[in-house]
């Protein structure tokens, strides 16, 4: 028993499951932000999307465009590369923020799961019935009111599944930022693989722990839906 | 900032490079979704046979991939890929050295991770059809073949065809990550230019342009192929 125990913690998978483990907490620290963030101005678009404003609907329509036909990766380098390589940038403020990858890897999520965010959250504004909205304002609702108590509520309960998708698409996205020398769980794999030639191992590692973060959030979002589907709950 | 002399076609410029590295991205894409619906299809069938232990093989596969990052699914099969078929090679007596090259590479990585997002979309549009469909095709005595044929498939592709189109495009956009593998598609083509140009901003901004040509034309053919597909459907 001990010896198999011992050939466990000697096994390569072992090892490099501790080290990619320590590039967890700069994973997170990605998600953290752009997640919140995200989530805070895909709404404020998919609100600007459906409204009146032509101007601006329009705006944040090509701007969904733009992103949803690019891959991540491009957006990535363009921030991290391109961005960095125009004279004013490096001599503005922005450079602060630009010069970091981790920061560029922020910037970069955050604008990508924005557009996705805003056309799902356009779709369940947009699927809310007409009666429910009527109510509200028969009852003498003003629009910010109909809005925070009627608008928002229904349309984040009905889009919560494809909005769990998103956050998932997310987890996996923060490994793009492992382009930028950003030292997440897939940067740290692939240096764990540059050294010791073992590329299996190394992936699997990370591999898991990707798995185990997903896995989270699928229940954080199950436990979302329950939370605010009280009428499908078979028993209260 | 953004040069469009460096675009010219010829000697001079990054035009025509460009040009096959986007012919490349499509190669890739086209491969790697054929090959991946063709696993999506074994997956269905592997999901919807009465048989635990395919269904679980199965599922094993479309959760594990879908919980990983394409890129460590890339990576995996870059790095891993040659040991694998080396070991393979070895059991049945072939003992030299193979190298697969990156094009193969590619197209399985992409191919392995299309096909769980296709096995989804094509496992609801089967479950989409009637049980009736298939009982009356029996009671016809059309065999197990044309009943796939002629009767299942044709109403498959009706209804996964804005379920394949999505998964089409998020193919197309995988493939920008096969660049870590050092096939030429248009990301690395715009990273080496860069590179050689020292001005990023102007290959990355071909880049996306390309990448958005791509998805936006597939998307109108996509359209267009869904209307074909649903006459006589009130849509």
């Amino acid at each position: 028993m001990i010896e198999f125990l011992n050939s466990i913690q000697n096994s390569l998978i072992y090892k490099n499951f501790f080290l990619v483990l320590s590039g967890l907490d700069n994973t997170i620290l990605l998600l953290f932000i752009s997640l919140p963030l995200g989530f805070v101005l895909a709404l404020l678009f998919a609100l600007g999307r459906v409204s009146k404003i032509r101007f601006l609907s329009r705006t944040i329509t090509s701007y969904i465009f733009v992103i949803r036909g690019t891959p991540l990766l491009v957006q990535i380098y363009l921030i991290y590369f391109g961005l960095g390589s125009v004279k004013f940038i490096r001599e503005s403020f922005l450079w602060y923020a630009l010069k970091e990858p981790f920061w560029c890897g922020v910037i970069a999520l955050t604008i990508n799961t924005v557009a996705y965010g805003a056309e799902i959250f356009r779709g369940g504004i947009q699927s809310i019935e007409k009666s429910q909205v009527e109510s509200g304002l028969s009852l003498g609702f003003g629009k910010f009111l109909l809005l925070r108590k009627i608008i928002l509520p229904i349309a984040i309960r009905k889009v919560l599944p494809s909005y769990g998708n998103e956050l998932i698409l997310m987890v996996k996205a923060t490994s793009l930022v492992s382009l930028t020398t950003y030292m997440e769980m897939t940067g740290i794999a692939r240096k764990i693989m540059a050294k010791t030639f073992a590329p299996v191992e190394a992936f699997i590692a990370a591999g898991i722990l990707y798995l185990f973060l997903n896995f989270l959030m699928v229940q954080f979002v199950k436990y979302l839906e329950w939370k605010y589907n009280p009428h499908l709950r078979l028993n209260n | 900032m953004f040069k469009f002399e460096k675009l010219i076609f010829g000697d001079a410029g990054w035009g025509d490079e460009f040009l096959i590295a986007t012919l490349m991205t499509l190669l890739v894409s086209i491969l790697s979704m054929g090959l991946g619906l063709f696993l999506a299809i074994i997956t269905v069938w592997a999901k919807i046979i009465q048989n635990r232990i395919t269904r679980f093989i199965a599922n094993f596969y479309t959760t594990v991939i879908r919980g990983v990052p394409e890129l460590l699914v890339i990576y995996l099969i870059f790095f891993g890929g040659n040991t694998v078929v080396m070991s393979i090679a070895k059991a049945f007596g072939y003992n030299k050295y193979i190298e697969l090259n990156a094009l193969t590479i590619a197209t399985i990585a992409i191919a392995v991770i299309s096909a769980t997002y296709s096995s989804e979309v094509l496992r609801a549009s089967y479950l989409a059809i009637s049980k009736g469909q298939i009982e009356a095709a029996r009671a016809l005595g059309m065999n197990k073949f044309s009943i796939f044929f002629k009767v299942i498939s044709p109403q498959v592709i009706r209804h996964a065809l804005p379920g394949i189109g999505n998964v089409w495009q998020i193919t197309l956009k995988d493939t920008s990550l096969i660049s870590v593998t050092g096939l030429v598609e248009i990301m690395r083509q715009s990273r080496i230019s860069s590179n050689v140009e020292h001005s990023p901003l102007t290959f990355l901004i071909t880049a996306a342009i390309l990448y958005l040509c791509l998805t936006t034309i597939s998307g109108r053919v996509f359209k267009t192929l869904e209307v074909n597909y649903s006459k006589g459907f009130s849509t």
